[in-house]
């Protein structure tokens, strides 16, 4: 700011005092919004834990097993989440990140097993995960170029992906699963450290990484500003083709990393690997405070939202009900956090960034 | 400011600008001056030009015919990036905010500064945009309590004072309005006249649409009057009446 300073005329832009009131009502109504995952996700973990006294005289929460079953269950759906999380930002939507994921395992677990006799254990592993993961990136190339630069609504331009995609793994497979001879991929996928196993410790380091790249950088504000006025970002000289063909490329190498750490554990590729979890990663995002129509939504929030799925999951098999019933549980955690996006849009124009 | 112009010197100057689109001739043969710590307003009636005047000048549309001097340089823009890097910023009516960030992460929208965490990470420097928004808010003489708040918690005029507040911290000589207080109740619109009364003193040249004859002589220090795509006349606002301006934009 080089500007004189100039001497203030009358004063003229104060904020009445009397909007201050309804202004820190509605900043709590919109914090406790805000956090309504985490809220869900206490009471979930409460209502378990009495339900596991109760009926087992034991505890649910404090059982390292199941908090750690818990972890393994959300790693695959919370990688999707992470990078579905960008894309909901923006506006957009990635339909085709379960199958990129599927196509992932199974080139992971082809370029293992080729790579194994001439490279030997780890760098095999090393290698087919790289290009596993490089692999992924390539539908999200293309999906970046059908939404930036062709402007197909993302929907069915991700939709179109996700077909592709599953037929590429499926035929890549040979319709069948692929399995993985190799000793350290199996070891990284079941392995642990100090009683964690490493796939959890891959994932939590890479939503650190993603939370500061939303959180922290340029892309990630730019981001936001898309997802609530791409016309306003434009403006600003954003490179908004730019940016919405690498956002792609990152939630399809999300959803590549997470080919790979699946058929780690699993010794093996499959393609329809994300398939049941493509619309579970769409439900943490939404669950965890994004809105669909774009703008608003957090990592942490994903995170929260991730585990409340996998602890409805894992908890209503825990206590032995139906598991049909983890869909209409989780279906109806969905509409209740929409219901209060919208409740919320209504107090409030817009909601803040992370 | 580095250069800035002394008030009174001429700042921008239109020369005998047309533009017409196919058949449609929208600006014919137009010339008009803004001087520095002068506020211009552009009445004229519905499809008179005054849109397509502006955008001429800030790099949307290129003129048919006719020049634009800068500081008595002829430029000509490609882009509005290139007029607003020569300090002419526009004010959309739509305002190009993005509601769901602060005012800070508005004005530095594109241009964001960067820190070092831990002495390595580069992260958006949050502070320093708070900063910046609170020095630009308040030499627009605009409190705001919660400088982190989303854009979106704010009314029209505050939000008007932000699109303003980033022109401002950018620098620009020259800002260019287009009917600033038409989406506003009376109080908004009495803050945004402040406002422009603010940029005057601060020695920006202004330019501004409006509908309203109340603002325009409330602020203006002339009113240049379309009709057509013709320049119907040129006046002081303290040589002229409601009703001159009124038969200038009519006709007859
Ligand atoms: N992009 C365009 N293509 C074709 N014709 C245009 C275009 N933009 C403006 N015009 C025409 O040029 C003329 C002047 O339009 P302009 O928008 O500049 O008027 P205005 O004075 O801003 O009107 P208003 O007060 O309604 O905003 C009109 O006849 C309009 O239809
Ligand atoms: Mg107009």
């Amino acid at each position: 700011m080089t500007s004189p300073p100039i001497p203030h005329h009358a004063a003229t832009g104060h904020v009445a005092p009397q909007a201050d009131h309804a202004d820190k009502a509605r900043t709590l109504l919109q914090r406790i919004a805000d956090l309504r995952a985490w809220l869900f996700l206490a009471f979930l973990i409460l209502g378990f834990e009495l339900w596991s006294r109760i009926s087992f005289g034991g505890t649910f929460l404090f059982n390292p097993f199941n908090i750690q079953s818990i972890a393994v269950f959300a790693v695959a759906p919370l990688l999707l989440a992470t990078g579905q999380t960008f894309v909901i930002i923006s506006g957009g939507i990635d339909l085709s990140m379960g199958f990129i994921m599927g196509l992932a395992a199974v080139v992971a677990a082809h370029v293992i097993n080729w790579a194994t006799p001439g490279m030997g254990f780890g760098l095999a592993v090393l290698f087919g995960s790289v290009v596993a993961v490089l692999v992924a990136a390539i539908p999200g190339i293309v999906n970046g170029m059908l939404v930036a630069l062709l402007k197909v609504p993302p929907f069915i331009g991700t939709l179109g992906m996700f077909g592709v995609a599953r037929g590429v793994a499926f035929l890549l497979a040979g319709g069948t699963t692929v399995p993985v001879k190799n000793e350290v991929f199996s070891a990284l996928g079941n392995g642990k450290i100090y009683g964690v196993p490493y796939i959890i410790l891959v994932t939590a380091v890479f939503v650190l990484i993603m939370r500061y790249l939303l959180g922290q950088t340029k892309f990630g504000q730019h981001n936001y500003a898309i997802g609530a006025n791409a016309q306003a970002a434009r403006r600003a000289g954003i490179n908004i083709k730019w940016h919405l063909l690498r956002l792609y490329i990152l939630s399809g190498m999300c959803a590549g990393l997470a080919g790979v750490l699946y058929a780690a554990r699993f010794s093996a590729g499959a393609a329809q690997a994300g398939e049941p979890l493509l619309l579970d990663s769409v439900a943490a995002v939404v669950i965890g405070g994004a809105s669909l129509f774009g703008g608003s939504g957090t990592i942490l929030g994903t995170v929260a939202g991730a585990f409340v799925i996998a602890v409805i999951q894992y908890g209503l098999v825990f206590i032995n009900v139906a598991p049909f019933w983890q869909f209409i549980s989780v279906g109806v955690v969905i509409i209740i956090s929409v219901l209060i996006d919208q409740a919320q849009r209504r107090f409030s124009g817009g909601r803040q960034s992370e | 400011m580095s250069d800035m112009t002394p008030i009174g010197q001429p700042l921008l100057e239109v020369r005998h600008l047309s533009k017409n689109f196919g058949p449609v001739q929208a600006l014919n043969d137009l010339t008009m001056m803004v001087r520095a710590g002068e506020v211009v307003a552009l009445a004229g009636d519905n499809g008179a030009g005054k849109t397509t005047l502006i955008k001429a000048i800030s790099g949307v549309y290129q003129p048919s015919s006719g020049e634009i001097l800068l500081k008595g340089k002829p430029v000509a823009f490609a882009s509005p990036q290139e007029a607003r890097d020569q300090g002419i910023e526009t004010i959309y009516q739509d305002l190009a905010l993005a509601d769901n960030l602060s005012i800070g992460a508005n004005i530095f929208l594109g241009r964001e500064p960067m820190r070092r965490k831990y002495g390595f990470l580069p992260v958006l420097d949050r502070a320093k945009m708070a900063e910046a928004a609170k020095t630009t808010m308040a030499l627009l003489d605009f409190h705001v309590s919660r400088l982190d708040a989303p854009v979106s918690n704010f009314s029209g005029g505050q939000r008007q004072a932000v699109a303003i507040g980033r022109a401002v911290y950018w620098n620009a000589q020259i800002l260019i309005m287009d009917e600033p207080t038409a989406a506003l109740g009376v109080p908004e619109q009495r803050k945004v006249i402040q406002l422009i009364h603010q940029l005057k003193a601060q020695g920006r040249g202004v330019i501004f649409i409006s509908h309203n004859l109340q603002d325009i002589f409330a602020v203006a220090d002339r009113i240049v009057v379309l009709r057509r795509g013709v320049q119907a006349g040129e006046r002081k606002i303290s040589e002229t009446t409601h009703d001159e301006v009124v038969k200038l934009m009519v006709g007859g």
